[in-house]
């Protein structure tokens, strides 16, 4: 393929992707009303269309309609970049993730990923330790002391729980040999013993590694049960307290995008990515993968959703002592443990 | 810039015209009459006492500055571990000497109580 | 990995880098000075992925532009910005300052024009695609006393940091 060419192609991915993803974010939010509906025993949303299926789009015109307050010594130039830092970093990782195989249409072989890349994992990283800016500087932007104290809560949350979330990867990182998201699928293809599928988690200590990962992911999307920055109770809404209209809509946007994200990184890591049974046609076969992966996605998401409606908030104290001196060492044992294991076998 | 790099550019190019077009568009339909209550930074309809943007804990800041030492530390995992079936026992034990010299830090400063939010 | 659009990435990197760097010294507000710092270290990240070193490009993103700058922003806004905004931004020095300028150019441009024999231009010793996988055999092979040394390093650099917040607690 030429370089032409290429670029064409991973411009039609990339509008596709942006398409998918930001349905994806909508029907999340209608998910996650209807769940928690039925966990609290009432029925979510049902007026709008079959089921509330039209309410993600009443609720984005209802953005639309609404009057945006911008408060008076707000610093206005940050005031308004928070909220774009925050969706775009949100957004971002998705073009490095892959949600299949390759495939070939009208005689071009192409993966199913904008694209691959040999450091996929630590542009995702890094993308999400940007994020935090969004957060800090909407809170100390807003000039209301609940939005600054909700936005210190949030940053110094995430940067606390993003070294476990680091070190849990450390793992995955051995088996794989790799930091290309299509590598570390592809060395989870086969299975022991010819019943269990080779998925990561299944391997020896990483499935402590995969709920360190999972809860320090909850933790640095601010989901509840680590949802201290917009405690409503107590800082009501945080470092969007000032926000509004289409600005507080981007805040939601990132904050459920980075969700679909944690979730396409958990099942790319942990579980096997698109491997699955494949059986049926030629076509079944190439479209099989993509299934696999998003029914793993939808089952992450789900997950991320009940845990919302069972658990309740930490406090803020409990919080920090859960990263620091719970899940660090824990994280760090666990990656000693993996290394001497292999270093053992090999 | 390698070929492969390309697309990401590509995407945040195109996110960076797609974002703000909501935000301008609303601009177009949404209704503006904002008054002075309105305008009021939210503190419970209580009216506002004080600078927003006073002076807080110094806890924030150990917080961060441990954050950057042990990003480091995980930083140094990653080659260590992407290349770790080549280094084998050696450089297991390599990495535990590196390990060990900083969990001796981590001990002390539990132990001064620096982790201690309360 | 072909190199794409080479002349047009350099050019706009190396000017976003150059101007993030100058919006640092002259903005007043240091919430602005940290933001533009950051999008000139980003900038710096693309640079090294141009000279094929994905790795560092990686970590200079999470390290610098995603953990230190969280810290300078933390204590930018620890400290009183109302009153450092009406502080002076520029002090008398700036004589002195132009002398110290000048020599380091100086000293810059004498390693550019005779340190092209020392510092051959050549390809990149290691692969694109192997990048991670090489820095690791590197780091844990031919350096591994500097890297055990890094681990003391950061030891001390959180004693400081402890001892030097504490007594404020």
């Amino acid at each position: 393929m030429n370089v032409g060419t290429f670029i064409l192609v991973s411009a039609i991915k990339t509008v596709i992707a942006l398409l998918v993803l930001l349905t994806a974010v909508a029907y999340t939010v209608w998910l996650e009303r209807k769940v928690v509906g039925h966990i609290q025993n009432r029925w979510g949303p049902t007026r709008v269309g079959p089921f509330g299926l039209l309410q993600p789009l009443a609720d984005g015109v209802k953005f639309m309609f609404k009057e945006d307050l911008v408060p008076p010594h707000v610093y206005k130039p940050l005031y308004i970049a928070a909220p774009i830092i925050a969706v775009v970093c949100a957004l971002t990782s998705i073009s490095v993730i892959p949600i299949g195989n390759w495939v070939t249409v009208g005689g071009l072989r192409t993966p199913l990923q904008i694209t691959d890349l040999n450091i996929g994992l630590l542009i995702i990283l890094g993308i999400t330790s940007m994020g935090v800016y969004g957060v800090a500087l909407a809170g100390w932007s807003s000039n209301s002391k609940y939005s600054l104290l909700g936005g210190l809560r949030a940053s110094a949350q995430m940067v606390s729980y993003e070294i476990s979330l680091g070190l849990s990867l450390i793992g995955v990182l051995i088996l794989a040999g790799s930091f290309s998201l299509r590598e570390i699928v592809d060395a989870q293809a086969g299975s022991f013993w010819g019943f269990i599928p080779k998925w990561n988690i299944f391997y020896g200590g990483q499935i402590v590694a995969f709920f360190i990962y999972l809860t320090s992911a909850y933790a640095e999307t601010n989901r509840i049960p680590f949802d201290l920055p917009e405690a409503e109770t107590e800082l009501v809404a945080g470092y969007h307290t000032e926000y509004s209209a289409m600005k507080f809509a981007m805040f939601f946007m990132a904050e459920y995008a980075n969700m679909i994200t944690v979730s396409c990184v958990a099942t790319l890591l942990f579980l096997g990515g698109w491997h699955g049974p494949l059986f049926g046609a030629a076509v079944l076969q190439e479209i099989l993968p993509v299934f696999w992966f998003l029914l793993k996605v939808f089952v992450f998401l789900f997950i991320y959703i009940w845990v919302r409606g069972t658990l309740p908030r930490f406090r803020y104290d409990q919080l920090m002592a859960f990263g620091w001196k719970f899940l660090l060492p824990l994280a760090i044992a666990n990656l000693v443990l993996t290394g001497l294991i292999v270093a053992l076998r090999s | 810039m390698p070929q492969n790099y390309v697309p990401i550019f590509l995407f945040m190019a195109v996110i960076a015209v797609m974002i703000p077009l909501p935000l301008l568009l609303a601009k177009l339909v949404r209704p503006d009459n904002p008054s002075k209550s309105k305008l009021m930074p939210y503190e419970c309809g209580i009216d506002p006492v004080d600078s927003a943007r006073g002076r807080y804990t110094v806890r924030y800041y150990i917080v961060a500055i441990l954050f950057v030492v042990f990003d480091v530390e995980t930083i140094f995992l990653f080659p260590w571990a992407v290349k770790f079936k080549a280094l084998g026992m050696f450089g297991f034990i390599e990495m535990l000497v590196f390990l060990g010299i900083l969990i001796v830090g981590f001990i002390w400063i539990w132990g001064k109580g620096a982790l201690e939010w309360v | 990995m072909q190199p794409v659009a080479t002349t047009f990435f350099f050019y706009f990197l190396a000017a976003l880098t150059l101007a993030g760097g100058v919006l640092v010294i002259t903005r007043k507000n240091p919430v602005h000075s940290a933001l533009a710092l950051i999008i000139a270290l980003l900038a710096q990240a693309g640079l090294y992925l141009m000279l094929y070193a994905p790795f560092v490009a990686g970590v200079q993103i999470i390290l610098y532009a995603g953990g230190i700058m969280v810290l300078f922003l933390f204590v930018i806004m620890l400290v009183n910005l109302e009153r450092s905004q009406r502080e002076e931004q520029f002090n008398k020095q700036w004589l002195l300052g132009i002398i110290a300028a000048t020599a380091l150019g100086a000293l810059f441009i004498t390693i550019f024009v005779r340190g092209r024999a020392i510092f051959p231009v050549h390809i990149a010793a290691v692969a694109e695609e192997s990048n991670t996988q090489e820095i690791g055999l590197m780091l844990y092979g031919n350096y591994m006393f500097t890297f055990e040394i890094a681990s003391l390093l950061l030891l001390v650099a959180i004693i400081g940091a402890v001892v030097m917040a504490k007594k404020r607690i």
